[in-house]
């Protein structure tokens, strides 16, 4: 990308075009494990569209406020997961606080995710990408998004799947990695729109 | 350079040490729940600290809830009735609910976290149920692969149980686990050695438990242990009894025995015991001794795969067959099983076929 990328462009790619998980293939250890049942699906789903977007920004703080003046970049990854872990603890403490409802529905996967590649990856994407502000949070949010449609067609294909007969070697993770491979590819279809 | 390494740690500490402080403030004030209380079986009355699990909370009261994975969720034992106060049932406890269980509030007692005051509804015989601290007061191997621990508790120094019942005994972490479990084992002493309870162990290659009693466990070793449980005991009637056992499944029928020796029990009892060879057999001369105590026991032990080079006068067989020569006016009959699922399924077929009702049948299936 040579000229800056407008806001909508990036929030478009990381849905689609670049999509975190289909793209680059993290976040996956999750997306095999919980990708069984939509209603799970969607629950993991939204947890990692809120957990990318907050983090996103609060790396950036970290990374352009802290890092960068004390010439400290190459602690970024480091710096990055610890910043993640008490970041998604704290909300998980929260939200087991303030209202029930959503502790069953996000927060119970909240320590689920705060080891998942996916989001470390964003955090680091936006460095290499020398975004802005707003444009990280954009890309943040749209990876969270892009990672969530992804599950949820994966949790579709999979219920569907249920009464299918697949070779007993290929059942589980094996036929899903297969699925995401096509879906991959389908996605990659996506890059002319851009 | 040096100025450079410095800021580095002093930024990581100062980065980490702020964290670290805002999650311990957090933790005290966001997670605290203060004191809540919850109701037993409509009759007693816990106050407890809030924010724990309430399998966790339990033990802490001394009420032990049966769990074999230690709180992580992953093998569904730890059912208890929550009848108010622990909110929907939770994804994670979904897969070890059937549907009946969800309509009637059972829940997973690791899952659900204690944040208010809770009413719950649990077996009384949970608190009879205590944790004890014991030494191996002697290891002995029964065969090959069938080892006899013997425990001698210390605190409490004396265990109270039916015999029949079942402990649990912690594995702490070494090789095999990186945190302490818990398995399950029949008690093969009777309940007049009130000290002392006797185990035994089979060797299952690689199993965390077995592995860790086989060949680590020594004389001396300090061990823990909770119980009782479970629900196989003799029945108070004074009906005949057939005892069907296979390998390990002695345990639970030796403790039966020698309770009914220290109570003179009378009625009529036939014990068959399923073997491959000879090298399987173990505590022969002990069921002879209790033969000529009871007055009227007899020890029925059947091989089903002898050696070429066993010399064996008695019945030859699958347990399955012996049982089915031997035992022929089941009128009067109960049957205790115990020992392997595939064993256990194919004598209840059996005997359900001879025509025993279902009621009259017991068992305890070794997973």
């Amino acid at each position: 990308m040579n000229e800056p990328a407008s806001l909508w462009t990036i929030l478009f790619a990381a849905i689609f075009t670049n999509n975190i998980l289909l793209a680059n293939y993290l976040g996956m250890c999750s997306f095999l494990a919980v990708s069984k049942e939509i209603k799970t699906s969607f629950g993991l789903g939204s947890a990692v569209v809120f957990v990318m977007t907050a983090t996103t920004a609060l790396n950036w703080f970290v990374y352009h406020h802290v890092l960068v003046p004390l010439n400290l970049v190459y602690l970024n990854v480091i710096v990055f997961i610890i910043v993640i872990a008490a970041f998604v603890q704290l909300v998980e403490l929260i939200i087991d606080r303030v209202s029930e409802t959503l502790y069953t529905a996000l927060g119970i996967f909240l320590p689920l995710i705060t080891v998942n590649c996916a989001i470390l990856g964003v955090s680091l994407f936006m460095i290499i990408r020398d975004y802005s502000f707003t444009q990280s949070v954009m890309y943040g949010l749209g990876s969270g998004i892009g990672w969530m449609v992804a599950i949820l067609a994966m949790a579709g294909i999979r219920q569907k799947m249920k009464r299918s007969r697949i070779p007993r070697g290929l059942e589980g993770a094996g036929i899903t990695l297969i699925i995401a491979g096509v879906m991959a590819l389908a996605f990659m279809g996506f890059n002319g729109i851009l | 350079m040096v100025l450079s390494i410095l800021t580095a740690i002093g930024v990581m500490t100062a980065l980490s040490g702020g964290l670290a402080l805002l999650m311990v403030i957090a933790d005290a004030t966001i997670g605290r729940y203060g004191p809540c209380r919850i109701r037993i079986n409509d009759s007693r009355d816990l106050e407890v600290e809030g924010g724990q699990s309430l399998l966790s909370t339990l033990k802490n009261e001394q009420i032990f809830i049966p769990s074999a994975c230690g709180g992580r969720g992953s093998c569904g034992l730890c059912k208890v009735e929550v009848l108010s106060g622990a909110g929907a049932i939770l994804p994670t406890e979904l897969p070890w609910l059937t549907p009946d269980e969800q309509k009637r509030q059972i829940r997973l007692s690791c899952q659900v976290r204690v944040k208010r005051d809770l009413s719950i509804r649990i077996p009384e015989e949970l608190f009879n149920v205590h944790q004890y601290q014991a030494r191996v007061a002697g290891l002995r191997d029964l065969t090959y692969d069938i080892k006899e621990v013997r425990l001698q508790l210390l605190d409490p120094p004396a265990i109270d149980f039916k015999p029949g019942q079942y402990i649990q005994f912690e594995v702490p972490a070494y090789e095999l686990t990186d945190e302490p479990i818990y398995r399950a084992y029949s008690v093969a002493s009777g309940p007049d050695q009130h000290g002392e309870v006797e185990l035994e162990i089979r060797y299952v290659p690689n199993g965390i438990c077995t592995t860790y009693v086989h060949q680590h466990l020594k004389v001396g070793n300090t061990a823990t242990i909770n119980g009782p449980y479970g629900d196989f005991f003799l029945r108070d009637t004074n009906r005949d009894i057939l005892f069907i056992a296979g390998g390990s499944g002695m345990a639970p029928i030796k403790s039966i025995l020698s309770d009914m020796v220290h109570t003179k029990n009378p009625r009529r009892t036939r014990y068959c015991f399923g073997a491959k060879a000879i090298r399987d057999l173990f505590l022969v001369d002990e069921m002879r001794a209790i033969e000529k105590q009871l007055p009227d026991f007899k020890f029925i032990p059947c091989l089903s795969a002898p050696d070429t080079a066993d010399v064996w006068n008695g019945e030859r067989g699958l347990v399955t067959e012996v049982v089915d020569r031997t035992v022929t006016n089941l009128d009067n009959l109960e049957a205790y099983l115990c020992g392997s699922p595939l064993m256990i399924d194919a004598c209840v077929a059996l005997l359900k076929k001879k025509g025993l009702p279902e009621d009259r049948i017991f068992y305890d299936k070794f997973a």
